[in-house]
């Protein structure tokens, strides 16, 4: 067994069990960690494809912020996770009968399946380019209205967050720097002759 | 079919794709008035937006009207143009509708006409999309958008349930669809639709290319979805129930003709029939039959108008499949001329909708609408008139949008199908008539505010000319119909139906 072959399945059992792990574990912060420890062995598969910068961007992105993100929901949001938990025991035979018979008519179909699709990505796979450059090729040429599409979707993603969350509270009190900055002894300071046993 | 794409500069391209991408200028201008003059800027961002749309009209009409942009990814045909106005059409008529709402309902703020520009984009690029990824990705502009509008009143509970309920569900009937786009990628080894469809001449009913027929019904179980045919419909009665009026107005037009486009043009572009079958239409023929049906008995039950249109719109995009059914050109512009007819009247059912306004704020039971003959007898007509239509009383424009999918059925062999249609038809005249009833035999139960507005008036009174009279000025959306549906279907088929 070849060394690329050895370090496929390390990954490839890592990242099940992870996910698995992810779904069972009782601990919702343990949840988020196994799934970091998921994106990581997902990260060496895309290595061993020779997709060096879907690897880094998967570690970037999903680890380094969706994956804190969620560690941050999970531990300011006071979910009651043992609750939601029942609700999947409830469901999980309908679920699991489906998810079966899902898989059994997928089985079925890919049983005598042509290799044209493959073929046509080991294709791509060995270009004389970095990967990285050719994705920026593909990304901004043949894919340019698909890229700027996806922009438009953060775009509108961004505006419904704000649309649906932003509230504008009156009687709030801000700071307001300029009104300090601009502030005068004169105002700020009053000096006033207390008479003996009168206050003020 | 010639897989090669005549390939163009993206220069090129760029001026193909010049109404989708003025218009995705536009909002990006609105957004910018919008954020510097605040709430306030309501007013002047709903006018220009409906400008906005209007000179994009104009874009698509000078633009080049038979042209392939980006590699082959994205198309424009007559075909394309006639489903681009109907769309715009849609957009404009709901940023009208919306704005007295905002207004009195005190929801919002600017945000509401650009939200309806950036979806319009998703909707253009979904009825010119010519390629899975293009497809998906106008699919989710134009969803993402759809489901902030639908709890655009975050301060009702209901309109943030249907939201969420909208939310929650789109994203799964978007996961079937990826799901199928990719089992589709991977058995055909591209994405673009004409490649599909040469690989799937060959045929695909040998066991080596199942995935490909897995794919397809995924895809159509994710459009489906969009268009609310049965079994894919048990959000539409909630979320047309919990959004704002005009959101609702807006769920019901521009969405579904831009994504029943995009089902005509995955089945006949990608799957194009062969010898006048496809593996395509059993399904299509179950989502026909079981929404005519579902929409006919459900809508039987309902009190609340907005949940009654939701029942109404499942019925009527089942009747618009069978048109697809057929897989002619005569089929396809029935579905077209159906798609238009349901906008116009559409448009004039909720105008009614929103003139429901008492004293206390919007009421939305149909026992209000008790003895409108009396108070309003002029909104009584026009929307007697409108029921009539879509219940598909002859001579008006329903009745003719029937016959033209109906017949095109009855010619490639489906007459069980037309039956099984009129049948429904007949059923779901019970709840169209009922609201005359209320209407017109009913005593009053207190009137609404008046008047309407001007520009809803203007809206009811071309809505209900139009379903009155369509008949003797059908002659100019028919052949406009004919020259669209004759650019989608593949030549070989067009030439055999004659």
């Amino acid at each position: 067994m070849s060394f690329v072959a050895i370090a496929f399945y390390v990954f490839a059992s890592i990242a099940i069990a992870g996910g698995l792990l992810v779904i069972s574990s009782r601990n919702p912060v343990h949840s988020v960690l196994f799934l970091i420890l998921t994106f990581f062995s997902t990260a060496g598969l895309f290595v061993l494809l020779g997709a060096e910068f879907l690897a880094m961007l998967l570690v970037v992105v999903y680890v380094g912020a969706v994956a804190v993100l969620f560690l941050f929901v999970v531990m300011m949001l006071d979910v009651d996770f043992v609750e939601m938990r029942q609700g999947m025991m409830q469901n999980l035979p309908a679920g699991a009968t489906v998810g079966v018979i899902l898989l059994f008519e997928l089985l079925l179909a890919f049983g005598a399946r042509s290799a044209e699709g493959a073929k046509s990505l080991e294709e791509i796979a060995v270009g004389q380019v970095s990967n990285t450059r050719a994705l920026g090729n593909l990304i901004y040429d043949d894919y340019f209205l698909m890229f700027q599409t996806a922009g438009m979707i953060l775009l509108v993603a961004m505006i419904g967050a704000i649309v649906l969350t932003l509230y504008h509270r009156p009687g709030i009190k801000r700071q307001n720097i300029a009104a300090q900055v601009a502030r005068t002894r004169d105002e700020a300071v009053e000096l006033v002759d207390v008479k003996p046993g009168q206050g003020i | 079919m010639d897989v090669t794409q005549n390939t163009v500069s993206l220069g090129q391209s760029l001026s193909i794709m010049t109404p989708e991408i003025g218009l995705s200028i536009a909002a990006l201008v609105l957004l910018m008035i919008g954020v510097f003059r605040g709430d306030k800027g309501l007013p002047l961002v709903s006018l220009l937006s409906v400008g906005a749309l209007v000179v994009t009209g104009f874009l698509v009409a000078v633009g080049p009207q038979s042209a392939s942009a980006f590699n082959g990814s994205t198309l424009v045909d007559p075909f394309a143009v006639y489903m681009k106005y109907l769309v715009l059409l849609g957009s404009a008529v709901a940023i009208l509708m919306s704005f007295d709402f905002l207004k009195t309902e005190k929801i919002g703020g600017f945000e509401f006409p650009i939200l309806v520009i950036l979806a319009t984009v998703g909707m253009l690029l979904m009825i010119s999309a010519n390629d899975l990824i293009v497809l998906y990705m106008g699919l989710e502009l134009q969803s993402l958008s759809l489901y902030v509008l639908a709890a655009y009143n975050r301060d009702s509970l209901r309109s943030s349930e249907s939201g969420l309920k909208y939310f929650v569900l789109g994203a799964l009937s978007s996961g079937l669809l990826l799901y199928g786009a990719s089992l589709i990628y991977g058995f055909t080894g591209s994405t673009n639709f004409a490649s599909i469809a040469a690989f799937a001449s060959e045929g695909l009913d040998n066991r080596e290319n199942m995935g490909v027929i897995f794919g397809m019904t995924f895809l159509l179980a994710g459009l489906a979805f969009k268009v609310s045919a049965v079994p894919f419909h048990m959000w539409t009665p909630d979320v047309y129930e919990g959004s704002p009026t005009p959101v609702t107005a807006f769920f019901a037009a521009a969405p579904k003709i831009a994504a029943m486009a995009l089902i005509i043009r995955v089945t006949m572009g990608a799957f194009p029939p062969v010898d006048g079958s496809a593996p395509w239409q059993q399904i299509v023929v179950f989502l026909a039959i079981a929404s005519m049906f579902l929409g006919a008995f459900a809508g039987i039950g309902q009190s609340n108008i907005k949940r009654l249109m939701a029942y109404s719109s499942i019925g009527h995009m089942g009747y618009a499949l069978v048109g697809l059914v057929a897989g002619t050109v005569a089929g396809i512009q029935g579905v077209l001329i159906y798609m238009l007819i349901y906008l116009v009247t559409l448009v004039g059912v909720f105008v009614c909708i929103l003139a429901m306004r008492r004293k206390e704020g919007m009421v939305e039971k149909i026992s209000d609408l008790a003895g409108l003959s009396r108070t309003q007898p002029v909104v009584a007509w026009t929307l007697l008139f409108l029921m009539f239509s879509l219940a598909g009383i002859p001579p008006l424009a329903g009745f003719l949008g029937k016959l033209f999918v109906f017949l095109p059925a009855i010619e490639a062999g489906y007459a069980w199908l037309a039956v099984l249609g009129f049948i429904a038809s007949v059923i779901s005249c019970a709840y169209y008539l009922n609201v005359v009833k209320v209407m017109f035999f009913d005593e009053p139960a207190g009137s609404f505010k008046k008047p309407m507005p001007l520009a809803h008036r203007g809206l009811l009174a071309v809505s209900g000319i139009f379903t009155v009279l369509f008949m003797l000025v059908m002659r100019f959306p028919l052949e406009w119909a004919d020259v669209a549906a004759r650019s989608i279907v593949p030549v070989t088929i067009a030439a055999g139906a004659g």
